[in-house]
C-alpha cells in the first residue's frame, strides 16, 4: 500500500485534539517551534505530552515524595528504574508499572506486554531480572466478563514470564465491582546488577552511533500511550485492540541475554528500551538526559510492514526493541553480540551536537524538534490540578461498625471470610506462573508474607511484596496510603528482611475531576509521610489516571511495591505453623476496632464504610526491628501479619499455609468488648508468631526488650482451629474453603 | 561422613536460544555438587571430553511450532545423538525431555497438560526402580518431592508402545500421592500411566518433566532432586560409597 500522507504537511488543531492534546498545548508547541508543527512533529509532541509519558498532572505531587537517601544509588526518574545499593558490589533495580487499559481491551496480550515492558526497564540497566510480581484488581468474579479477564490476564502473565525465564513470586489479587470495566494490571520486576555494569540511559559522545536493536517495527501499539492509556475507557474499546502491542517473550529472552552480554563488555555508552511511545520516547529522553541531539534515518529502521509513515514508525510500540548508543570503536562488537543472539542491530543514526532531534526519511527532514521539551523532567507541561474532598467521605467515616449486631456464630463468619475470593488462596492463579526458575526462590508464593529471592554470590536475599487495600484508601486516602506502606513493610519484615525502598503504581480515575484528584493528592501525601517515617524512599514508579469506564471510577488504588533486604538468606521465615507444641504469640495490640473498610464489613454487611484504623509509625518501626532481630537469631518458627479478615483469618492461614501438612491451634485469648473487632478487626501493627517451646524464654526476653506489646495467645497442635468459645472448626473444612473457592469460581 | 569422589565428572549443559534452566543445572551440578559443568552453545559440534550431556528446561526457540521441534535441528543435536549412541549419559529435563522425544532418542510425545494450563507446583514422584544410572542413589519405591513447571507435560505413547515401555521397565518416575500411590488425583497433567520420567531401552538416556535441579541446593527446600545427579556421578566414577561435598551457599 502506497502511503498518501505527506509527513511534512502542517498539523491542525483538530489532529492535536484527536491525540489527547488541548488547544493551549497545541499553541505551546507552535511557540516552541516558532511555527506550526508538521503532522510527524505533532504526533511526537502529542505522545510525549500525553499523560502516560509526561506525568503532567502528577509530577508536581510526586516531587513531594522522599526520593533520595538510604541506599539509593539513583534518584527516582533519573534512569529507567530506581537503583538500591545492597552491598558486596551489587545493586537492585526495581520498578512497577501499570498496563490497565491494554489489558481491559485485550487481556492476554495486554498483560503479557505489561510484563515484557517492566522486564525491559530492568535489564536495560544491565540488571538481570530475578523476580516478577503482579498486583491485579478485577471486578466481581461472579461476572463472566471478569472471569474472562482473569483467565486472559493470568495466561498472559504466565506466557510472558515463564518463557522469558523470570520467576513470578508474589503479588496480590483483589476483587471489587468498582474494577469491572477497568481492571488493574500492575507488573513489577526486580533485578540485580554488579555496580560496575550499570548502564545509563543518558546519550552522550557527539558522533557516536545510535543503534536500533531487537525485533522489527510494525504498526502495533500506535497511540497506545496516548489514546489508550491517557483517556478513560468507553463502550467501544474492543475497536482499540490494534493499539495493544503483541508480545514475543522468546525475542525478549534473546534481547536480555544480548543486553547483559553487552553490559559486561562495556561497549555501550547508553541504552533505553522502546516502551510506551517507542522510538520517539527513547530517542528524545536519551538525548534530553544527555544534553545532546540526535539524528535518525527512518529508512534504516528494520520494518516488518511496508510503507510505514514516519509518524507510524516513531509511535509504534512494537515490543522487544531497544535504542543504544555505542562507544566509539565498539560498533563491530555490538553487532557480533546481537548476531550471536539472532537479533537485529542496525545503526540508524548519530549523536549530534546541539539540542535537536532530527528525523529523516527518504532523504527528507520530516521532524526537527528540541528533545528537552519532550522529556519528563524537561519542558513538558506541568499542571497543578484542583482537588476537593468528596462529599460522601464524612458520612462514610462517621459510620460506626460497632453499632452493628455482634456475629452470632463467629466460626461460620470465619468460613465465609475464607471463601471470599479476595482472602481465599490464589494458588489457582500463581501455579500458572513459574515461581522457581533460576533456583533463587527461597520462599515461594503462598508460603510467606513476602517472597524471598537470594542474591547469588552474596549470601543475602531480597524480600518483595506488593500491597494496597483500596477500601481503606477510598475511606481515608491519606491513612489508606500509609497503611499500604506499613503493611508492605511489615510483610517484608515477617519474612525476616529489613524494608529498604519502595516503588509505586498509582491507579486513579480522571485527574480533571476534583474528587478524584483529592484521593490522589492525599494518597501521595500519606505515602510520603510513611516512607519518610520508615526510611524507605521512593525509587520510582508509575501513575495511571483515567481508570474509568462510562463514568464509573475505580477505587483509588496506590499500589506499593516494597523491597526488603535480608543479610542471611538461610534464615528466612515463613507464615505457617510448623509443628505441634509451639507457642503462639501476638506481637502488637489493637487499640482500635479496625473494622472500618474491613473484609468483615464488606463480606458480612455489604458495606465499605467506617473509620480506618490509625497508623503508629513508632510502633511499626519497633515491630520491624523486632521481627528482623527474631529472624536473625532464629527464635521464631513462623510470622504472619494480621490483615484482611483480622486475627481469626490470620490464625486460620497459619494453620494451613502448607496444605499438605496442616497444623491446628488452640487459642486462649478472650475479650470483654466487641467480638467482631476482636476476631475480625484489621487494626494494623500486629503479627502472629510461633515459637518452639524450648526457645520461649529467649524469645520472651528479646521481645520484652523491644517495646512491642507481646501476648501469648495459644499453642499449636491437633487438627482443629479452636479459639475459646468463639471458633471451633476442623482444618479439612478450613482448607476446603480457602483453597477451593477460586478454582470453583474459575471452573464455572 | 564425607568422602570425595576419585575424579570430578564433566558435564555439558546445552544452551539453545530460549533455554532458561541452563544456569540452574550448571549451578546444581557445578556449584552444589562440585562437578565440572560448562555451557554448550547449540551451534557447538564438540562434545568429546564430556561424561554427561544435560538438555535443560526452558522454551528453546520459543517453543514455536511445537516444544523441542526446532531445537532438534540444532547443530549440537547430531553430536548429542552420536554421544548417546556411543553409550554416553544424556539427561533431558522438561524442555530437554521434549527435545529428546523430538529427536527420537526417547519414545513418546509430551502434549498439552490435561487442564490446558501451565502448572508450577511441587509434586510427589515415586522412584520406579533404583537400578538405573540415574536413580541408584534413591531407595526403591522412594517418594520424592520436586517441582514441575510446564505447559506441555502430558506424556503420550500409542497403547502397544506404552505396553512395551512398561514391560521393558523404562518408566523411572511416576506421579504419586504422599503415600506413593499413582492415583489419577496425583497426576497433574494427564500423563498416561502417571509417567513423569523414562529411560531409553539401553538405559543411558533419561527424560523427565519435573525439575531435580530446583531441589538440589538445600536452601531451596528438601534436596530430593540431588539424587538424580548424584546417581549419575556414582555411575561414572563407580564409587558407590561416595558422598559428594555439597558446595556451601554463598561465601
Amino acid at each position: 500500500m502506497e502511503s498518501t500522507h505527506d509527513p511534512t504537511r502542517p498539523g491542525t488543531l483538530q489532529e492535536a485534539l484527536d491525540q489527547t492534546m488541548n488547544e493551549e498545548e497545541f499553541n505551546r508547541v507552535c511557540e516552541i517551534l516558532g511555527r506550526v508543527p508538521n503532522v510527524t512533529e505533532l504526533a511526537i509532541f502529542a505522545v510525549m505530552w500525553s499523560e502516560h509519558c509526561s506525568y503532567k498532572n502528577s509530577i508536581l505531587e510526586l516531587k513531594t515524595l522522599p526520593r533520595s537517601g538510604g541506599r539509593l544509588l539513583v534518584e527516582a526518574g533519573e534512569e529507567n528504574a530506581g537503583l538500591v545499593d545492597i552491598g558486596d558490589g551489587y545493586a537492585v533495580a526495581f520498578k512497577i508499572e501499570s498496563h490497565n487499559h491494554p489489558s481491559a481491551v485485550e487481556p492476554f496480550q495486554g498483560a503479557a506486554t505489561g510484563v515484557g515492558g517492566i522486564l525491559r526497564d530492568i535489564f536495560t540497566m544491565g540488571a538481570r531480572p530475578l523476580a516478577a510480581l503482579d498486583s491485579l484488581h478485577f471486578g466481581d468474579p461472579g461476572d463472566p466478563h471478569t472471569r474472562y479477564l482473569v483467565d486472559g490476564v493470568v495466561r498472559g502473565i504466565g506466557h510472558y514470564g515463564n518463557c522469558f525465564g523470570v520467576p513470578t513470586v508474589a503479588g496480590e489479587v483483589c476483587f471489587d465491582p468498582a474494577y469491572s470495566g477497568n481492571p488493574l494490571i500492575n507488573a513489577m520486576a526486580v533485578g540485580v546488577v554488579k555496580i560496575e555494569n550499570i548502564m545509563s540511559a543518558k546519550a552522550s559522545g557527539v558522533g557516536n552511533s545510535v543503534f536500533y536493536v531487537g525485533s522489527k517495527t510494525g504498526r502495533d501499539g500506535i497511540y497506545g500511550a496516548s489514546v489508550l492509556a491517557s483517556r478513560e475507557l468507553s463502550g467501544d474499546d474492543e475497536a482499540k485492540r490494534p493499539t495493544v502491542q503483541v508480545g514475543d517473550p522468546f525475542a525478549e529472552k534473546l534481547l536480555l541475554e544480548a543486553t547483559l552480554e553487552l553490559a559486561e563488555s562495556g561497549a555501550v555508552e547508553s541504552i533505553q528500551d522502546m516502551g510506551a511511545a517507542g522510538l520517539t520516547c527513547s530517542s528524545s529522553e536519551m538525548s534530553a538526559a544527555g544534553g545532546v541531539g540526535m539524528e535518525i534515518d527512518l529508512d534504516l529502521v528494520p520494518l516488518r510492514e511496508r510503507e510505514m509513515d514516519p509518524w507510524e514508525i516513531m509511535l509504534s510500540e512494537s515490543q522487544e526493541r531497544m535504542l543504544l548508543v555505542a562507544k566509539k570503536g565498539r560498533e563491530a562488537q555490538i553487532r557480533r553480540v546481537f548476531d550471536k543472539w539472532e537479533l537485529e542491530a542496525v545503526e540508524i543514526g548519530k549523536v549530534i551536537d546541539g539540542d535537536r532531534l532530527r528525523i529523516f526519511q527518504k532523504g527528507r527532514l520530516v521532524a526537527d524538534v528540541p528533545p528537552w521539551y519532550l522529556a519528563l523532567g524537561g519542558g513538558v507541561p506541568r499542571y497543578r490540578r484542583e482537588y476537593r474532598r468528596p462529599a460522601d467521605l464524612d458520612g462514610l467515616e462517621a459510620f460506626d461498625p460497632l453499632s452493628l449486631p455482634e456475629p452470632e456464630d463467629p466460626g461460620r463468619v470465619l468460613l465465609k471470610l475464607l471463601s471470599d475470593p479476595e482472602i481465599a488462596s490464589k494458588a489457582w492463579i500463581y501455579e500458572q506462573y513459574d515461581c522457581s526458575v533460576r533456583t533463587n526462590s527461597v520462599v515461594e508464593p503462598g508460603f510467606g508474607d513476602a517472597a524471598l529471592i537470594r542474591v547469588e554470590g552474596t549470601g543475602k536475599a531480597l524480600a518483595v511484596k506488593t500491597d494496597c487495600n483500596a477500601r481503606y484508601v477510598r475511606l481515608n486516602p491519606r491513612l489508606g496510603a500509609k497503611q499500604a506502606v506499613v503493611e508492605a513493610a511489615r510483610n517484608v519484615a515477617c519474612a525476616g528482611a529489613r524494608p529498604v525502598a519502595i516503588t509505586n503504581c498509582l491507579n486513579f480515575g480522571h485527574p480533571y475531576k476534583p474528587d478524584v484528584y483529592y484521593f490522589f493528592h492525599e494518597a501521595v501525601a500519606g505515602m510520603g509521610e510513611a516512607c519518610r517515617a520508615l526510611d524507605t524512599p521512593v525509587t520510582g514508579g508509575n501513575v495511571s489516571f483515567y481508570n474509568e469506564t462510562q463514568g464509573q471510577t475505580i477505587l483509588p488504588t496506590p499500589v506499593i511495591g516494597m523491597l526488603g533486604l535480608m543479610d542471611d538468606a538461610s534464615k528466612s521465615v515463613t507464615a505457617g505453623f510448623k509443628q505441634e507444641g509451639d507457642v503462639v504469640y501476638q506481637l502488637g495490640k489493637s487499640d482500635h476496632h479496625g473494622l472500618g473498610g474491613s473484609s468483615y464489613l464488606k463480606v458480612m454487611h455489604g458495606r465499605i464504610a467506617g473509620p480506618v484504623a490509625p497508623v503508629d509509625f513508632g510502633h511499626e518501626k519497633r515491630l520491624i526491628d523486632l521481627l528482623v532481630n527474631l529472624a536473625s537469631q532464629e527464635l521464631i518458627q513462623s510470622a504472619h501479619d494480621v490483615s484482611d479478615g483480622g486475627l481469626s483469618v490470620c490464625l486460620a492461614e497459619c494453620c494451613m499455609v502448607d496444605r499438605r501438612s496442616p497444623v491446628g491451634v488452640v487459642v486462649d485469648y478472650p475479650t470483654e468488648s466487641s467480638t467482631a473487632a476482636h476476631l475480625f478487626g484489621e487494626a494494623p501493627g500486629r503479627v502472629v508468631v510461633s515459637v518452639k517451646s524450648g526457645l520461649v524464654a529467649r524469645f520472651e526476653a528479646e521481645a520484652g526488650k523491644s517495646g512491642v506489646p507481646v501476648r501469648r495467645i495459644g499453642v499449636t497442635g491437633g487438627d482443629r482451629f479452636i479459639w475459646n468459645d468463639y471458633i471451633d472448626v476442623d482444618l479439612e473444612t478450613v482448607i476446603d474453603r480457602y483453597y477451593n473457592t477460586i478454582p470453583n469460581i474459575m471452573n464455572e | 561422613m564425607t568422602r570425595v569422589t576419585d575424579r570430578v565428572t564433566r558435564w555439558g549443559v546445552v544452551v539453545f536460544p530460549g533455554s532458561n534452566c541452563d544456569k540452574d543445572a550448571l549451578d546444581a551440578v557445578g556449584r552444589i555438587l562440585g562437578q565440572q559443568a560448562r555451557a554448550i552453545w547449540h551451534r557447538t559440534q564438540q562434545l568429546d571430553d564430556l561424561d554427561v550431556v544435560l538438555l535443560p528446561g526452558g522454551f528453546s526457540h520459543g517453543d514455536y511450532l511445537r516444544a523441542g521441534a526446532i531445537a532438534r535441528f540444532a547443530p549440537v543435536m547430531d553430536k548429542v545423538i552420536d554421544f548417546a549412541r556411543n553409550g554416553g549419559l544424556v539427561i533431558g529435563i522438561c524442555n530437554g525431555f521434549q527435545v529428546l522425544t523430538e529427536t527420537g532418542l526417547l519414545p513418546g510425545a509430551l502434549m498439552r497438560n490435561a487442564g490446558l494450563r501451565f502448572i508450577c507446583r511441587e509434586v510427589s514422584l515415586r522412584v520406579e526402580r533404583n537400578d538405573t544410572f540415574f536413580t541408584r542413589r534413591y531407595r526403591d519405591r522412594q517418594v520424592i518431592n520436586i517441582p514441575i513447571a510446564h505447559n506441555e507435560g502430558s506424556f503420550y505413547l500409542p497403547p502397544d508402545q506404552l505396553q512395551e515401555l512398561e514391560a521393558n521397565r523404562q518408566v523411572v518416575f511416576r506421579y504419586c500421592d504422599a503415600d506413593g500411590n499413582a492415583t489419577p488425583e496425583a497426576n497433574p497433567n494427564g500423563s498416561l500411566n502417571n509417567i513423569a520420567g523414562i529411560i531409553n531401552r539401553e538405559g543411558n538416556v533419561l527424560g523427565m518433566m519435573p525439575h531435580p535441579e530446583r531441589r538440589t541446593d538445600p536452601i531451596l527446600g528438601v534436596p530430593d532432586g540431588a539424587g538424580v545427579f548424584r546417581s549419575i556421578i556414582n555411575s561414572i566414577t563407580g564409587n558407590r560409597l561416595e558422598s559428594v561435598t555439597p558446595g556451601r551457599f554463598g561465601r
